[in-house]
Formats: structure tokens, C-alpha cells, sequence
């Protein structure tokens, strides 16, 4: 066994090396183990902990244990995922992966008693207009065919490695299908930043070097840096663009206020989790306008007065990573990022932080936790970000899009972005369509359109209901269609999953609940047990054994999760259920046996266990009518 | 003088200790009896709900057969029905044998145990037969109100008992579910 030991150091030394025994790097620094070892065994476990914690031994499994694509156990040569949203579902993919198990003799979630191969189940990995789709060894394989599963088979059994297979396997494709002045306008790299440092020579004084050396109070600016950042910001108020990451609020205001606020150093984060089920836009934005959002991040560095800025990316998107890194690498390159960006004073430089598989990591706090190398747990809400983000100091936090925006507005200017959409809506939002419709993909409408139409553009029919926003968003009726998609209306992350006549709107509701229930961080017992009873309720439906109590204990729970969840994730884990039950009664009323109440369970079955154990067969060993109706 | 709650109450998968409770509210449960009759009750040993009661305290979960046909006399035979304490709420101690099989909670009961002669699993039919897991009350039956604690306190049933026979609203204020 020695050997396998000393070969575990020789993995694990170098990267813990590599990023200098930082605390903070520990969630990285596991990934990176994880990735070649399939698992963080003990041992390492114990040497990570030695050389970043010195004696403490906690922080190290208790960050294993909270991000899902980290194990203790070994998962085997090969580790697949396969994603498990409403829309994969539709589109067959439990068949797929009962068939993949079978060809490989391997049961959902357990590794094959030979070691090599584990399959599992995992929320959205942000594929949902090319579904089915899996992660393979943190690979993305989407549109997934029997076919496909049968090479995936046979490479798997043949012990390729993945790096050998088909490449035509990982084409993931863009399917942007209607563009407007985000997607058209793909500014040149630097644009932003020079318009930025533009306005900082139409100030009084020159941008020069020499003159920052000694740093000069802002009152007497007299490299114009400060007055730029101040028209960069003015042109930020302008725009009025508010946030694409759900919440919608104003970025202007988020800036200044982050830039006010005393602290030692400043921080951009961007958020990429896009854990949203049903949402990819992101993803598209990070593969071929990466630039533009890298831009952006950096106007914002410029305007708060921030030396470093970090992509916070969920790991479900690992195949993107040597495209991320190589832009970041040219970008520097080119002077567009590190010290004196294009001969100015100012320096600025981004990172790239991976996540794990935790949807929660997408709320600002916890992603700040996570990364610290923490687990993802959310802060309490007060201080906010912009006052004590990261390592504590001033923070912005943004989604991916709102950057890319961002840089626009740099460009182009506020006034100009606010002509597009709505008054309380300006510029452009990315819808992600998926489900039953013939064109699938990323639609960039301005703000303001309407579900009807976007419905037509993709080629959706006979529709049923759409889930604006994700499972955390809206469940919407036929009747709802001529509804806008913006902040005053219906306000959207830009997730527009689509569900056709055929489709039982029970059953997306219960992945929904599932989806919760597995993400809940379990910091928190209201949506600890509340998103649980939730799935338990569904469960008991779905056996025909509902009753009118059950619906009653439905609002109760969601009441209890809306009010008292210590973060967004609980507060909107029961917003499916009320849409269900206010706007789609039928599923339930179809399933209900009783009017008041009956077990989820057969008592008399409940018996049999002690009855072959005891070898009885009196009357008093039968339970026959389990039911108890209440007196009156 | 209008006429008296009738109050019903029997303990399942309980370890009596909420009864206790109950009694313990001292020289006031003279006041109560001023309030309220009791209907069946280990307190009396009336052994059937005699018509109907207005109110049937439950201590403890459903672990046999025995507790359920109980449980069930109790919904058919209170108007309201209340958990009463943590085991009728959640199953309780007793319910922590639901970590295992009920054949190995009996094999190491009656056949492996220290000192055991003529080894072998009860199975008179006078004993009650067990159900494979301790269920709390409110997944058999429809349960009215919940009276939190192990046991609730005496105060905690008193004040519970006096507001619900005064037709307000029951809920315990919180120095009386406060238990740190
Ligand atoms: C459970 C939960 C998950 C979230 N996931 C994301 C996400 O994946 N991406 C994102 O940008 N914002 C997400 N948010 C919102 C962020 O907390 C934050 O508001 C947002 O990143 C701010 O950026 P914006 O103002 O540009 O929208 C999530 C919030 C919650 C409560
Ligand atoms: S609401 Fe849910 S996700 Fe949020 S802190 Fe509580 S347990 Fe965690
Ligand atoms: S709740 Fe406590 S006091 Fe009451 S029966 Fe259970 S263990 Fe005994
Ligand atoms: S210790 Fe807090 S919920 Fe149990």
C-alpha cells in the first residue's frame, strides 16, 4: 500500500504546493485532487490538512461533504453524471442511463465492484437546449442517443481513456437564434476600457504613470482617473441596467455604493454558477463572448477602484476551462489586464474560481464563502456584499450577463442602452428556451416581449404552461402568455422552459421539489425538513393516496419556508408549489383519494415484517380499514 | 354552570412520562376537574371513549397494532385531537429502533441478548404485533393541534387545556416552548 500513499503525495504535493498552502484556495486545491484521483482519500485529506490548517482536521472533510462532485470514496476510473432536470426527463433520460447501466453492469450511484465505473444522477449542468446531457470525468457530452450511450459503453468497457474518444462526442453548440445589440455588437477587445480611460484624458489632467506613484487624494485627481471613474459611473446611472442574475437590481447603485465604502482593497466577483435549472446563457456568453465579460468586470474594477476581479464558475462547466484560461492569458497579453492596463495607472487582473455541483453557491454570500474555500453556506443577510464581501472588504457581486452589458454601456454609452426595452427594463435580456418547441437554444430580446411571442419564434405548439425563471420562478398557464417578460412583469433570470399538452405538469413539479430538496444546503431546518415534508406530500400523490389535509399542510410548509428560510434558496423552494395550486389545481384534485386524511403508507403492510418474524395469523396480526375518518 | 370539557386521553408508544406532566400541574388540576370531566384515561382506567369527547390527548407514536386501533377510537371519538409531547409528534425514543430492522431489534432483544434461555421471538397472540417502524400520529390520523416538548410542561398542557375550553386561540407563547 505504501506505493499507492507515496503516489497520493506525489498528486497532492504540487498543487497544494502551487497555491502557496492558501486557506483560502482550499476548495481549488480539492478540485484539482479530485479531478486526477476520482476521490480525496484520507490521506490526502490528512496532508491538506497538516499543511494549510496545521492542527485543525474539520475544515477539510467538512468542505468534502457539502459539494457534490467531491468524494471521499473512490468513484472509479470513469464517473458520469447524468443530468436529471424536468427536461431531460422528457426527453428520455432515465432510459438512457438504465441503458448505459445495463451495458456496463453498474447500478445508479454505486461504483462496480471492479472500481472503474460510477454513474449518477446530478441537477441541470446548463444543456438544457441540447438534452439529454451528461458529464463524463466532468466532461460535457450533450444530445445524448442510444447510439451515444452504446460507444460511451464500449469505450468505457475497452478502458479508453476520455481523452481519446470521439471528439465529436463534446461538441457543445451555441444555438443563439435570434440576436439583437448584444449578441450583433461583439465589441473589440479593449474598447470598454479605453472609452473608459478616455474620458480620463478629456478630464483636466493626462493619464501619466509617474504621477500615480505617489498616490494623490481624489480631490486633486490629477491623473483624471478618478473623474473617469465617476463618468464611468454616471454613464452606469444612465443605462439604469439592472442585474440578469433574478433579483434585477440596479448595478449603478451597487457600484457606488461598493466604491464608498472604506476597506483595504475592493472586489469584483461574477457570478457564473447559473445553477438555475433550465438556464444556459452563461454558459454561451463565456463561450464566445467571454471578452466582452471580461471587459466588463474589469470597467467595474475601474470604477470601484478594485485591483482584482474573480469569475466564480460552476464545475459543471470544467470543459470550458483551457478556452477560459487562454483568454485571460491573451488578454494579458495584449495589456488588457495586469499592471498599467494599455500604459494607465490603473492595474487590474481576473481569476478563475471553480464550484463543485451546489446550486446554493449561486447566492452571493455563499459564493463569497465558497470562495474563500469554505463550505457554500449563506452569510446572514446584513452586512451586504458591497460593505463586507470578500475577505471581508467591499465587493461587487454580478451575473455574467450584467457585465457583458456593462462593457456596452462603456462603449456605447448609458443613454444609448437605455433606448432598448422597457422604462423600469432598459437594454437587451438572453432567454434560454428549451423544452417542447422545434428551436431550442438562446433568444436575445429586449425587454418587453412576450411570452406568446417568444413562444412563436421557437416553434413551440400546443403549449401547456412555461416555467419563467426556473423551478425558483414562475409556473405559468396558457392564459398568462400575453404577459411581458421584464422586471414590472414577469421578472426572469431569462430561463424559459416550455411544457406541451402531453405533459403532466405533476411531474415537473415534483422534480422540481427534488431539485430542493437535494440542493438545500442544511443550514437552515425550514427548508432543511420543509423542502423534504414537500417531496414526502408529492410522494404520497403520485401513489394515489393524496388527501385534502395533504394540500392544506402544502401551504402551511410553503408559508413556513417563505417566511422563515435564512436565504433565497428556502424562501423560493415553495414558489411551484403555490403556482401548482393556484393555476394547475387539476394535478392534485386528480390524485386525491380522501377528503380528509390517509396515510401515505398500508399499516397492514406495516405489520407484515413482525408477522413473518413471528409466524402469526390471528385476526389481531391483520389491520383491515386503516383509515380513521375524523368525528364531527 | 355550562357543561364540562370531556377530555379523553391515552398514552401509545409513550413512556407515560407526558402523563406524568399532566398531573404535575399540581392543585390546579382541582381547577381543571371544575372545567373539564375525563373520559377514557389511564388516569381513571376507563378503558373506551364513552360517546364523544371534545378533547383526546395522544402521548406517544404508533409502534403496534394495538396503538392503532386506539389511535383510530381516539379520531373517531374526539372532536379535536391533539399530539400531545415529542414521541406523538415525532415518533420520539422509540422511534430511534427505525435506524434499524425490526428483525434485528427483536433477534437482539430475544435470541442474542446476554442470558437468554429458550431463545425465541415472542409470538402470543396477546401481544400486540409490532409495526416494521414507530410512526408519529399525524401520518396515521388527522391531528387538530400539536403540544410540543418532552414531556410539555405542566404549564404548557394548562395553558394549552384552559385556552382551547375557552375557545381561544392555543398556541404556546414562547418562554413555554423555549427549552435552552
Ligand atoms: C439560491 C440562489 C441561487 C442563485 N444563483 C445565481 C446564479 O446562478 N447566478 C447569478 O448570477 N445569480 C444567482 N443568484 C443571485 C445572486 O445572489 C446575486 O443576486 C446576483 O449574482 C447578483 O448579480 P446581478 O445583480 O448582476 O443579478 C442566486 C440567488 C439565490 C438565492
Ligand atoms: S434556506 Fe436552504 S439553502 Fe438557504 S441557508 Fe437555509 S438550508 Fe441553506
Ligand atoms: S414525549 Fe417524552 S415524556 Fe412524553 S412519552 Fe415521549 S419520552 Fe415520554
Ligand atoms: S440542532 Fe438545530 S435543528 Fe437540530
Amino acid at each position: 500500500m505504501s506505493s499507492t500513499k507515496l503516489s497520493h503525495l506525489e498528486v497532492v504535493r504540487p498543487i497544494v504546493e502551487k497555491y502557496a498552502k492558501d486557506p483560502n484556495a482550499l476548495l481549488q486545491i480539492l478540485i484539482e485532487v479530485q479531478e486526477i484521483l476520482h476521490c480525496v482519500p484520507k490521506d490526502v485529506q490528512d496532508y491538506i490538512s497538516k499543511e494549510l490548517f496545521g492542527k485543525s482536521r474539520v475544515r477539510v472533510p467538512a468542505v468534502i461533504s457539502f459539494y457534490s462532485f467531491l468524494s471521499e470514496q473512490y468513484l472509479g476510473e470513469y464517473v458520469v453524471h447524468f443530468a436529471d432536470n424536468i427536461i431531460e426527463q422528457m426527453l428520455g433520460n432515465r432510459e438512457l442511463a438504465a441503458r448505459l447501466c445495463s451495458k456496463l453492469g453498474v447500478k445508479i450511484g454505486k461504483v462496480r465492484n471492479d472500481g472503474r465505473v460510477s454513474v449518477h444522477f446530478t441537477s441541470c449542468i446548463g444543456m438544457s437546449d441540447q438534452a439529454p446531457a451528461i458529464l463524463v470525468n466532468g466532461r460535457t457530452i450533450p444530445k445524448l442517443t442510444p447510439e451515444k450511450v452504446d460507444v460511451i459503453a464500449q469505450s468505457i468497457t475497452a478502458q479508453m481513456p476520455v481523452e481519446r474518444w470521439p471528439e465529436s462526442l463534446f461538441v457543445v453548440e451555441d444555438n443563439i437564434r435570434r440576436s439583437d445589440v448584444l449578441f450583433r455588437r461583439k465589441i473589440e477587445p479593449g474598447s470598454a476600457i479605453k472609452a473608459c480611460l478616455d474620458r480620463a484624458k478629456a478630464a483636466h489632467a493626462p493619464v501619466a504613470l509617474d504621477e500615480q506613484l505617489s498616490p494623490l487624494p481624489s480631490d486633486s485627481d490629477k491623473t483624471g482617473l478618478d473623474h473617469a471613474a465617476q463618468e464611468t459611473l454616471a454613464e452606469m446611472y444612465r443605462s439604469d441596467l439592472r442585474g440578469r442574475g433574478g433579483a434585477g437590481f440596479k448595478a449603478a447603485i451597487k457600484w457606488e455604493t461598493a466604491r464608498d465604502k472604506k476597506g483595504s482593497s475592493r472586489y469584483v466577483l461574477c457570478n457564473a454558477d447559473e445553477g438555475e435549472p433550465g438556464t444556459f446563457k452563461d454558459r454561451v456568453l463565456l463561450q464566445n463572448y467571454a471578452d466582452m465579460v471580461f471587459e466588463g468586470m474589469t470597467v467595474c474594477g475601474f470604477t470601484i477602484k478594485a485591483k482584482l476581479g474573480i469569475l466564480y464558475i460552476r464545475g459543471e462547466y470544467r470543459y470550458m476551462k483551457e478556452h477560459l484560461d487562454a483568454v485571460l492569458q491573451k488578454r494579458r497579453e495584449q495589456n488588457l489586464l495586469g499592471e498599467h492596463i494599455l500604459g494607465s495607472p490603473f492595474s487590474f487582473d481576473i481569476k478563475i474560481h471553480w464550484g463543485a455541483g451546489a446550486y446554493v453557491c449561486g447566492m452571493e454570500t455563499a459564493m463569497i464563502e465558497s470562495i474563500e474555500g469554505k463550505r457554500g453556506s449563506p452569510r446572514k443577510r446584513w452586512p451586504l456584499p458591497v460593505e463586507w464581501g470578500y475577505k471581508g472588504q467591499p465587493t461587487v457581486v454580478n451575473n455574467v450577463e450584467t457585465y457583458a452589458g456593462a462593457a456596452i454601456v462603456a462603449v456605447r454609452g448609458g443613454s444609448w442602452f437605455a433606448q432598448h426595452g422597457t422604462m423600469q427594463s432598459t437594454g437587451t435580456k438572453l432567454f434560454c428556451v428549451s423544452g417542447d418547441c422545434e428551436r431550442p437554444g438562446i433568444y436575445e430580446y429586449p425587454f418587453g416581449v412576450s411570452i406568446r411571442e417568444v413562444l412563436r419564434d421557437c416553434g413551440a405548439r400546443n403549449t401547456q404552461a412555461v416555467q419563467i425563471s426556473g423551478p425558483s420562478g414562475m409556473m405559468l398557464p396558457e392564459s398568462e402568455f400575453d404577459r411581458l417578460l421584464a422586471f414590472e412583469d414577469v421578472p426572469s433570470v431569462g430561463t424559459v422552459m416550455i411544457f406541451d399538452k402531453s405533459r403532466d405538469m405533476f411531474d415537473v413539479l415534483h422534480n422540481f421539489a427534488k431539485f430542493f430538496q437535494h440542493e438545500s444546503c442544511g443550514l437552515c431546518t425550514p427548508c432543511r425538513v420543509g423542502t423534504t415534508l414537500l417531496v414526502n406530500i408529492l410522494d404520497k400523490f403520485k401513489k394515489g393516496q393524496g388527501s385534502a389535509l395533504d394540500l392544506e399542510e402544502i401551504k402551511n410548509i410553503s408559508q413556513l419556508l417563505k417566511t422563515f428560510s435564512h436565504c433565497g434558496l428556502g424562501q423560493t423552494a415553495q414558489a411551484p408549489f403555490m403556482d401548482a395550486l393556484q393555476k394547475f389545481r387539476p394535478i392534485f384534485d386528480k390524485r386525491l383519494k380522501s377528503k380528509e386524511f390517509i396515510p401515505a403508507f398500508s399499516l397492514n403492510a406495516a405489520l407484515e415484517e413482525a408477522r413473518q418474524l413471528t409466524g402469526r395469523t390471528d385476526p389481531g396480526a391483520f389491520i383491515h380499514e386503516d383509515i380513521a375518518e375524523p368525528a364531527h | 354552570m355550562s357543561k364540562k370539557v370531556s377530555v379523553a386521553t391515552c398514552s401509545l408508544a409513550g413512556c407515560f412520562g407526558c402523563h406524568m406532566s399532566l398531573l404535575d400541574i399540581d392543585e390546579r388540576i382541582l381547577d381543571l376537574l371544575q372545567l373539564v370531566e375525563f373520559n377514557r384515561s389511564p388516569i381513571n382506567d376507563i378503558k373506551h371513549i364513552e360517546g364523544m369527547a371534545d378533547v383526546g390527548l395522544i402521548e406517544g407514536g404508533v409502534c403496534n397494532a394495538e396503538n392503532f386501533h386506539v389511535l383510530k377510537e381516539f379520531r373517531e371519538h374526539c372532536k379535536i385531537l391533539v399530539s400531545m409531547g415529542e414521541c406523538a409528534i415525532t415518533g420520539g425514543i422509540p422511534s430511534m429502533r427505525n435506524h434499524f430492522t425490526l428483525k434485528d431489534c427483536l433477534e437482539e432483544g430475544y435470541i442474542r441478548g446476554v442470558g437468554i434461555e429458550n431463545a425465541h421471538i415472542p409470538n402470543d397472540p396477546e401481544i400486540p404485533l409490532l409495526t416494521d417502524k414507530v410512526y408519529p400520529c399525524h401520518e396515521v390520523v388527522k391531528i387538530d393541534y400539536f403540544l410540543p416538548g418532552c414531556p410539555p410542561s405542566a404549564d404548557a398542557i394548562w395553558h394549552f387545556l384552559t385556552e382551547l375550553i375557552a375557545g381561544r386561540d392555543p398556541s404556546l407563547p414562547t418562554e413555554l416552548i423555549k427549552y435552552d
